[in-house]
This record gives structure tokens, C-alpha cells and sequence, in this order.
């Protein structure tokens, strides 16, 4: 099968600059022009930057590829230059089908204008003919659910309706290669799993969808294949699954994994300085602070003290965002792990294996001891986010309100005999 | 299934990096009519929304200037109207201006207007202005209604020349649009358009034979006044409505610089495009 699109050493260069201010006034273009004659012409004299480099790929029909990579890492750019918003700097982009570009839901909307006059609107920006929205537009309507306020002005919709509204023209773009930004960002679960849904139906036919997502579960879920974008170059084709491995590991706050705990701010005002330093790793050895659903994760301590010896206690407790303990545990209280060999120096660790947390940032208090007694205690000494992950193979979770753990389970059942 | 699927043997569109003078690309501006269509509606409907006298305002823009003007240099001035009562010669004057300057202010604000569109989603920009352009034309078809009015309360009678009049409006907007387009491209690089421009249209109504007829201009300056395009249009326009004789040069000078104008906008906004979502 031929290729949709094909992309060649795609890459896109920014002026960013130290000239900003007076980068985009006459006055400004004419001091420059007059300091310094051949670099105004040139247009020099501002820093460059490239958003994107060097990227290629290719993307069959029906394929779903999901976009990775941090805030910053070229991922929109990418999708900008694919929608014809922006020129590539260099590279080649072959398109053999029409793109539907949804880089926000609403583009165009007008809080004054009422819904059905919008959905036109919007639908001739996003490149729709009026026949075929006229020909959808009690579709588009039932699926927003908002039939009873298709002539008021959206300003008086409730931000749910509006953005039901919205996505409900976008998902009737009919062209061949979609480009979505983070749309499902937005909205209730209920209606991101109807956009979700929507958005299978759209690869099922045979189109092309680019999907750029934080949302780990709704790409392993739906996409065929992931792209991984690191300052502006591509890092990673392949499977969704090693990807997103590859992106977490990667990406995902290197810079909590590791730590002195020297001088932390937040050691209890008594202890002892006897905790030297942290090391959190996820599933795979690798250092991070970040894991995924149902991942493992541990801690390494190590210790040291002038005074004495010990012999090892170490405990902590993870607090959720708001501050709630979520759970604590540590090895004086589990029998078969108490250390007998005394030393003045050493690591331990705490394994955490299979976490069942929902996605959010915990914090994590730690304490160090002996047997006895608690020496050095530092409260929320780091924290580590748990991010979204398809723990249950449908792209359905548990929602937020149903607290911060998730928990495997089966169902037996037995109906009554009739 | 995807096997369904039937691809071109070739690619429909290539993106690469643009050099120099970009080709208008007009038959994409065709497939989007109506989108312009939409912004235009848009564009008219949010103008009113919310004002209590509504189109009303449409009439108001040429009808209070043509007041003071027919207090100050009507009467007191005693400023000579080629024979028709100064009332509707203002009238006359500020109607296609209204119009031009309406145009020529809104297109030139219109894509910076639209930072929300051009940054999310393609279409060919020139539609843009282009829907500024026909938004201020329905204000003057508007403001029209009011001419015939006054032009019955003045018992001037209807004269074949009016035939011209559609052809005046057309050249009008072609100049419209190419002046209104040229600034709209400029002022995403160059905010200081939006300052400017005010200014520009202000010197630009007092060189126009608005509130003074042609006539009074001594010869030798009346050729530095013919430069102005809009003077053929103006000119015209209250020879086509007061049946008097056309001024054929400046009808055939303007033609020639509003088309002239025209592509050189639209080439030029084609080649600053390039950077509008960058620059934006």
C-alpha cells in the first residue's frame, strides 16, 4: 500500500531574538537599516532557533500516529506545517489526500453568534462545504446535545455545551487526513470517551489521523503507531507501547529523580542529617519521576552517619496533591526485611512494585531510622507523578471522583433462574 | 477498511519552503467563497449586535459629517456645489467615501483581527480583507437608501447615467480591496499601520473632491489632484446620480491604478502571508 503522506527532512526555523521590541516597527526595521545596511537586508542580527528538524516519516491510510513530546518540543510545529499554517524551512511534505487540521476545537466561534451560525461558520473555516453541513447539521447537533439552544448565542451556553458544540463540527470533517492537537484535553469524560469513539470511527474508515496527546491512555488506545518528538527531531517511530516507554523514561521531570537530601528545606527540625541522598526509578532501571499506571517504583536512600552505626529503617508515606496519605509502609513493620548488619554507611531501597495509583503528582515523606526510632524524617521530599496509562486495554479509567487508587478486580455473576 | 481507500499518483499538494513572488493561487480562493461569504455575514452581523440603533449606524457615518459639513461650508462658506443643493453634493461625496475609508480601515485591521484564525487553521488569507471589504459594502448599500430618499426630497431627477453607477461601486471596491489588503499584510509585520492609517485616510479625504467640488481647483493643480484615484471614482459617482458629463480621464486613470494596485496587493500579500502565523 502507498503511502498518504510523506514527509522529508522536515524542519522549521524561528527568529527569536534579542531585537524583538523593535523587530516589528517601521522604526525599528530603519535603525537597523541604517546601523547596519547589509544585515537588515539580510535580516540578521536575531537569534534562530529550529523547532523542528530533519523529521521524516510516512503515514499509511488508517493509520492513527500519536505525537509525543514535552511542551516545546516541536509537536505543534509539526502539525502546523502539515495544515499549511506555517512553511517548513527546509524538507518536502507530500500530500495525497485533503487535511482537516483541528489545532483547537472552536476555531472562529463567536460568543455573539448563535449556535446554528456558528456551526456554519466554523465549518466553512475548517474547509466544509455549506451543502454537506446542512446535510449533517442535525447529526452534528444530536451529537452535541444541544438541540434545544441551537439559536441562542453560544455566550450563553455552559462551557460543556459550547465545547460539545465545537468538537461536534470537527468530527464531521470529512477529509482524509486529520491533524488533531490535544483536543480531548477538553470536556467531561463522558464526552472525551464520545470523542474517542468518534475518532476510532474516523481510522475504521480508512483515514489518516495525527494525533498529538498528553494523554497517555487515549494514545495507547487508539493510535497504531506513536512518533516521538524531542527538541524539534524525531526520536522514536514505532509501536505505541516501546514509544511511550521510550518517552517516559526520556522526558517525563529528570529532575526530581535524583537528589541530594544534604540540606533539604523540608527535613524536620531534630533530625539528624543522615539521608544523603535520593534516587527514584521506575520499571526498567530507569531513572525517573514519572511512571505509568500500574508501574513499579523505588526509592534509593543513602546513608551516612558519623556517630554510628545502624541498622537500616527506612519509611515513607505518599500524599496526594491535596496533602491526603495515600499509603505508608516501611521495613520495620514487615517482617523479612529487617537488616541485621551494622554500618555507617550504605543504601537501602524500597521497591514498590505495581503501583495502583490514578494519575496525578504524589509527594513522598521519608524517614530514616533504626528499629527503634526515627532519626531523620523529611516531609514531601520529592514527588513523582503517575501518568496516564491504558491499565485496562479499552482506553476506559476509573473516574478522578472515585479517589486515588485504582484497583484490579473481577465479577462473578449468577442470574436468577428464570 | 483501509484498503478501500484509492490514492492520487500524485501527491495533491506539496508543502515546501517558498521562495520570491508566490503564484496567487486564485482557484483556492474560489473553493472558499463561502467561506468568504460567512465572514462577511459574520462580519455584519457582529457590527450591530448589541447597539440599540443597529444598521441605523450605517447611515449615520456619511449623515453627520454631510450635517456639519452643509452648516459650515453650505451656509457659512457659501461652497459652490455644481448647481445641486450642498446637502446632497456632501451627501454624494461622503457616501463612497464612507465606504472607502470604512473598507480600506477595516481590511487593513482585519488579519491582525483575525490572529485566532490565522494561527489555527489554513485557508487563503486574502479572504480575510476580502470580507472586510464586502462587510463595509453592505453599510453603503445601506447608506445608499438614504441618497434616494434625499434625492426625491430634493426632486433631482432620475437620469440615464445612472446605469454607471454599479460600475463606479465595482471599481471602488477593487480599489478598496487592493489598498485594504496591501495594509492588512503590512500591519502584521508592522503594527504601526494601525496608527498611521487614521491619518493617512484623513489627508486622503481632504485631497478627494468630497466637500468640495473639483471645479473650484485651478487647473494646473487639478492634474496633482487626478493622481488620487479616488477622485475618478468620487467624480463620477455625482456625475452618474446629477446627470452631468463624465469625467472619462480620470475614470480611465483610476481604472488603471486601482487594477494596477490590486495585483500588485495581492502579490505582495501572497509573499507576506508566508510569515503570518510566524510573526502574528
Amino acid at each position: 500500500m502507498q503511502p498518504i503522506l510523506k514527509v522529508y527532512g522536515l524542519g522549521k526555523e524561528y527568529l527569536i531574538g534579542s531585537l524583538e521590541g523593535s523587530e516589528s516597527t517601521i522604526r525599528g526595521a530603519l535603525t537597523r537599516a541604517f546601523r547596519s545596511p547589509l544585515r537588515a537586508l539580510r535580516g540578521g542580527g536575531t537569534e534562530r532557533i529550529w523547532a523542528l528538524r530533519d523529521v521524516s516519516f510516512d503515514a499509511m491510510p488508517g493509520d492513527v500516529i500519536g505525537v509525543l513530546g514535552k511542551n516545546g518540543a516541536g509537536k505543534s510545529t509539526l502539525l502546523k506545517i502539515l495544515s499549511r499554517i506555517t512553511e517548513p524551512t527546509n524538507g518536502r511534505v507530500e500530500l495525497y489526500g485533503r487535511v482537516g487540521c483541528l489545532l483547537e476545537v472552536g476555531t472562529g466561534f463567536h460568543q455573539e453568534l448563535t449556535g446554528r451560525e456558528n456551526v456554519y461558520l466554523n465549518g466553512a473555516i475548517l474547509g466544509m462545504r455549506k451543502a454537506d453541513i446542512a446535510r449533517q447539521f442535525d447529526e452534528i447537533v444530536a451529537f452535541a446535545e444541544v438541540e434545544k439552544f441551537i439559536d441562542t448565542p453560544v455566550k450563553r451556553y455552559s462551557s460543556g455545551m459550547y465545547l460539545r458544540l465545537a468538537f461536534a463540527v470537527a468530527a464531521f470533517l470529512e477529509s482524509e487526513i486529520l491533524l488533531v492537537d490535544e483536543v480531548l484535553a477538553v470536556g467531561d469524560a463522558a464526552f472525551q470517551k464520545r470523542c474517542l469513539g468518534k475518532m476510532r470511527d474516523v481510522s475504521a474508515s480508512g483515514r489518516t489521523v495525527l494525533f498529538v496527546s498528553h494523554n497517555m491512555a487515549a494514545i495507547e488506545s487508539l493510535c497504531t503507531r506513536c512518533l516521538y518528538i524531542s527538541n524539534g527531531r524525531a526520536e522514536g517511530l514505532g509501536v505505541p507501547h516501546e514509544v511511550i516507554g521510550r518517552y517516559l523514561s526520556a522526558e517525563a521531570m529528570p529532575r526530581a529523580a535524583a537528589m541530594s537530601l544534604e540540606s533539604h528545606p523540608n527535613r524536620q527540625a531534630r533530625s539528624e542529617v543522615l539521608m544523603r541522598s535520593l534516587l527514584l526509578t521506575g520499571d526498567g532501571a530507569r531513572s525517573a519521576a514519572a511512571i505509568r499506571m500500574g508501574g513499579g517504583l523505588s526509592i534509593e536512600v543513602k546513608y551516612r552517619s558519623d556517630q554510628r552505626a545502624f541498622s537500616p529503617v527506612l519509611g515513607l508515606v505518599i500524599k496526594n496533591n491535596y496533602g491526603l496519605s495515600v499509603f505508608g509502609i516501611n521495613n520495620r513493620i514487615v517482617p523479612g526485611f529487617q537488616f541485621e548488619t551494622l554500618s555507617r554507611e550504605g543504601t537501602i531501597t524500597i521497591h514498590l512494585r505495581d503501583l495502583p495509583l490514578m494519575p496525578d503528582t504524589y509527594s513522598v515523606d521519608l524517614h530514616f531510622g533504626d528499629p527503634y526510632f526515627d532519626y531523620d524524617v523529611i516531609y514531601d521530599a520529592t514527588t513523582f507523578e503517575v501518568l496516564t496509562s491504558d491499565v485496562f486495554g479499552n482506553g476506559k479509567l476509573p473516574g478522578a471522583e472515585c479517589g486515588p487508587i485504582f484497583w484490579p478486580a473481577s465479577w462473578t455473576y449468577s442470574p436468577a433462574p428464570q | 477498511m483501509a484498503e478501500l481507500v484509492t490514492l492520487p499518483d500524485r501527491p495533491i499538494l506539496v508543502l515546501q519552503p517558498g521562495k520570491g513572488w508566490a503564484s496567487l493561487d486564485l482557484p483556492a480562493v474560489w473553493e472558499h467563497r463561502e467561506l468568504l461569504y460567512f465572514l462577511t455575514l459574520r462580519d455584519i452581523k457582529l457590527r450591530y449586535k448589541q447597539t440599540s440603533l443597529g444598521v441605523i449606524w450605517a447611515i449615520i457615518q456619511p449623515l453627520f459629517p454631510m450635517i456639519v459639513f452643509t452648516l459650515f461650508f453650505g451656509r457659512l462658506a457659501k461652497m459652490p456645489s455644481d448647481g445641486v443643493p450642498y446637502a446632497i453634493f456632501a451627501y454624494a461625496g461622503l457616501l463612497p467615501w464612507t465606504y472607502f475609508a470604512n473598507a480600506v480601515g477595516n481590511s487593513a485591521a482585519s488579519v491582525v483581527g483575525s490572529s485566532s484564525l490565522v494561527t489555527k487553521v489554513y485557508f487563503p488569507r486574502m479572504i480575510i480583507p476580502g470580507a472586510a471589504v464586502l462587510a463595509a459594502l453592505v453599510d453603503f448599500v445601506i447608506a445608499f437608501g438614504l441618497l434616494a430618499v434625499l434625492m426625491a426630497w430634493y426632486r433631482i431627477p432620475i437620469h440615464s447615467t445612472l446605469v454607471m453607477l454599479p460600475l463606479l461601486i465595482v471599481l471602488e471596491t477593487t480599489l478598496a480591496l487592493g489598498v485594504g489588503m496591501f495594509f492588512s499584510a503590512l500591519t502584521v509585520k508592522y503594527r504601526d499601520v494601525r496608527h498611521a492609517l487614521p491619518f493617512l485616510l484623513q489627508i486622503w479625504m481632504f485631497v478627494t473632491p468630497i466637500i468640495f467640488p473639483s471645479s473650484i481647483v485651478p487647473p494646473r493643480w487639478r492634474l496633482i489632484l487626478a493622481l488620487n484615484p479616488l477622485m475618478g471614482v468620487v467624480e463620477n459617482f455625482r456625475a452618474a446620480l446629477f446627470g452631468q458629463p463624465f469625467h472619462w480621464k480620470e475614470l480611465a486613470f483610476s481604472t488603471a491604478m486601482a487594477l494596477l494596485l490590486l495585483v500588485f496587493a495581492a502579490y505582495s500579500f501572497r509573499r507576506m502571508e508566508r510569515t503570518f502565523a510566524d510573526s502574528i
